[in-house]
């Protein structure tokens, strides 16, 4: 990375626990503006919980989160978002008796641009659109399957114009078709100049698209770096992989 | 406010007027305090549409406000003769501040546990005003027949109750559709569905909350304000009448909550379903007479266990899910 990149987001020794288990354990990542950095990790790395202390969801007992040089640490939410943070959810949460519209213009009114209705239903088409939702717009978003409401959690965080993206997991659970899709999706999205931030277990996605990585085990960041990096180190492939076999997949995946 | 253009909503309204103004034609007494009753039933059912239905916090104790407000109203009628619609207003801020107050520890608790709390709230509320020395305590406030000279007599402040009543149902009917049409709205209806995902959108949670309460709480203060200068007496155990919030709830649940006109059809039919239930003549089984006027409060919790079980979204729920292409014109 050059030095004329700008940090949209700084994580400073984070740490996280809940009663006696350490989920995060002084984390410090960072983030240029118009990036795409992964987080791996096997289950119970401490992913999510990583998103959940950026976008406000839980206060970190240690450290710091620094926002285009703001101190958001313990924001709640919704300060969080109005800032410019946009998230996706593991398991997806659609607001299920409303409309996939009206979920979407939800995203965009009330994020950071603060949009009237009417505004945010503009931008909702668009958006919709852009995800390949249209034809089910007026469809209650309770009544979408697995992969359509992926693109609707995608389709809510990016009405909100956001500035950083947080995405976990929207990969999983979707088949080859699917997942292409979605990934030239993200890939429009950075084009849009919007910074990404995403968890992934789907490796070959994550090493295609990703600029850098993070590796996280047990809660501690065990490497970083670009995709050929992370998937050379040793430590990698010896915590988070393993098997060796399961390693060589891994690395295949990386070319 | 394009909203306000909306076709929908003032069919409602010429529908809710046109019935309204029948008694005012005729001078029909008793249809007027059948209809008093009915236009109530709307305000308390669409108020707390707004906390329950939109929101998605059922508030179990809201007739806490509609006693709240008859008796801030009644006290500065009876002691400062203030004038009844100007009573009412004060009653309905009054007790839109104690919805606020309350509102923000309380709508903190999420599911169970609120609707619990506005039930014991209610209670407290009912246990201190039977104490509360300046609001007669047990015995309640009555006036003389004095405080209703200022009106041209007892027969004409009736009529006025009625008009103040006709008004306040129509003011309540077009703040839940514009509520519902709102921004503010949708966020209401973003926590209903979930309100973790909805902070993560953008939507600060506790402050829409209290908000919508204090919408569901002011309208019920005007109505109580009406209904007890109607009255012109005013004491605990009416005031704070559990039985009448679960009734309003029922009505929600019976026409469709989250609907705007869920609630007036509710209120409408649930009324005129207990009265019927209640001058029915009583049934003669095994040489036994059985009332029905005992029995309509069994057949509204029978009603209500019907709903809940198999019409969940009530009536106009129920029609906008067959009918999508309704959806559109049924709010």
């Amino acid at each position: 990375m050059t030095t004329a990149t700008s940090v949209i987001l700084d994580a400073q020794k984070i740490s996280k626990r809940f009663g006696g288990l350490l989920a995060l354990d002084q984390v410090t990542f960072s983030i240029n503006a118009g990036e795409i950095l992964g987080i791996i990790g096997p289950n119970g790395a401490g992913k999510t919980t990583m998103f959940n202390v950026v976008n406000g969801v839980y206060p970190p007992q240690e450290g710091k989160v620094i926002f285009r040089g703001e101190d958001i640490t313990g924001l709640p939410p919704y300060d969080v978002s109005k800032r410019g943070v946009a998230r996706t959810h593991q398991v997806v949460r659609p607001l299920g008796e409303l409309t996939v519209r009206e979920n979407v213009i939800a995203g965009a009114c009330f994020g950071r641009e603060n949009l009237s209705l009417t505004a945010a239903g503009r931008v909702a088409d668009e958006v919709i659109d852009f995800v390949g939702l249209s034809p089910r717009k007026e469809l209650l978003a309770s009544k979408l399957n697995v992969a359509q409401k992926k693109r609707l959690e995608m389709a809510r965080a990016l009405a909100a114009h956001p500035i950083l993206l947080l995405l976990d997991e929207v990969l999983a659970g979707l088949n080859p078709n699917e997942v292409a899709d979605m990934l030239s999706v993200v890939r429009k999205i950075r084009e849009q100049g919007v910074t990404i931030l995403m968890i992934e277990h789907l490796m070959h996605a994550v090493m295609n698209i990703s600029d850098r990585i993070v590796v996280l085990d047990y809660g501690k960041k065990i490497a970083e770096g670009t995709p050929q990096q992370v998937s050379n180190n040793p430590k990698v492939i010896e915590a988070y992989l393993g098997d060796p076999k399961v390693a060589q997949r891994f690395l295949e995946g990386a070319r | 406010m394009k909203n306000l253009l909306n076709p929908f909503l003032w069919i409602i309204l010429v529908v809710v007027v046109a019935i309204a103004a029948v008694p005012i034609v005729t001078g029909d007494a008793s249809l007027r305090e059948t209809l008093f009753l009915i236009l109530m039933l709307v305000v308390l059912a669409s108020s707390v549409n707004i906390i329950t239905g939109y929101t998605g916090y059922v508030s179990f104790g809201n007739v806490v406000f509609f006693g709240l407000g008859g008796y801030f109203a009644f006290y500065l009628m009876q002691n400062y003769q203030a004038h009844f619609a100007f009573a009412a207003l004060i009653g309905g801020i009054g007790a839109t501040l104690v919805a606020v107050l309350i509102g923000v520890p309380v709508l903190r608790l999420r599911g169970a546990y609120f609707a619990l709390a506005t039930i014991g709230i209610n209670e407290a509320m009912r246990t201190f005003v039977n104490s509360f020395e300046p609001f007669g305590g047990s015995v309640g406030m009555f006036f003389n027949y004095e405080v209703y000279n200022a009106y041209g007599g007892a027969k004409n402040a009736l009529w006025l109750a009625y008009d103040g009543i006709v008004v306040v149902a129509l003011v309540t009917i077009v703040a839940s559709f514009l509520i519902k049409k709102s921004k503010f709205g949708l966020g209401l209806m973003a926590i209903r569905e979930d309100q973790d995902a909805a902070q993560v959108i953008g939507i600060n949670p506790v402050r829409s909350k209290v908000i919508a309460y204090a919408f569901s709480a002011f309208f019920p203060a005007l109505a109580g304000a009406l209904f007890f200068f109607k009255n012109g007496i005013i004491e605990p155990n009416v005031a704070f009448d559990l039985l009448r919030s679960i009734e309003a709830l029922v009505m929600v649940m019976l026409g469709g909550y989250g609907t705007v006109v869920g609630p007036v059809v509710g209120a409408l039919v649930y009324e005129r379903l207990s009265t019927l239930l209640i001058i029915a003549p009583p049934l003669n089984l095994f040489g036994m007479s059985l009332g029905f006027s005992q029995l309509h409060l069994a057949i509204a919790g029978l009603l209500l266990l019907i709903i809940v079980l198999f019409v969940t979204a009530g009536f106009v729920g129920w029609l906008r899910q067959q009918f999508p292409r309704v959806r559109r014109y049924l709010e």
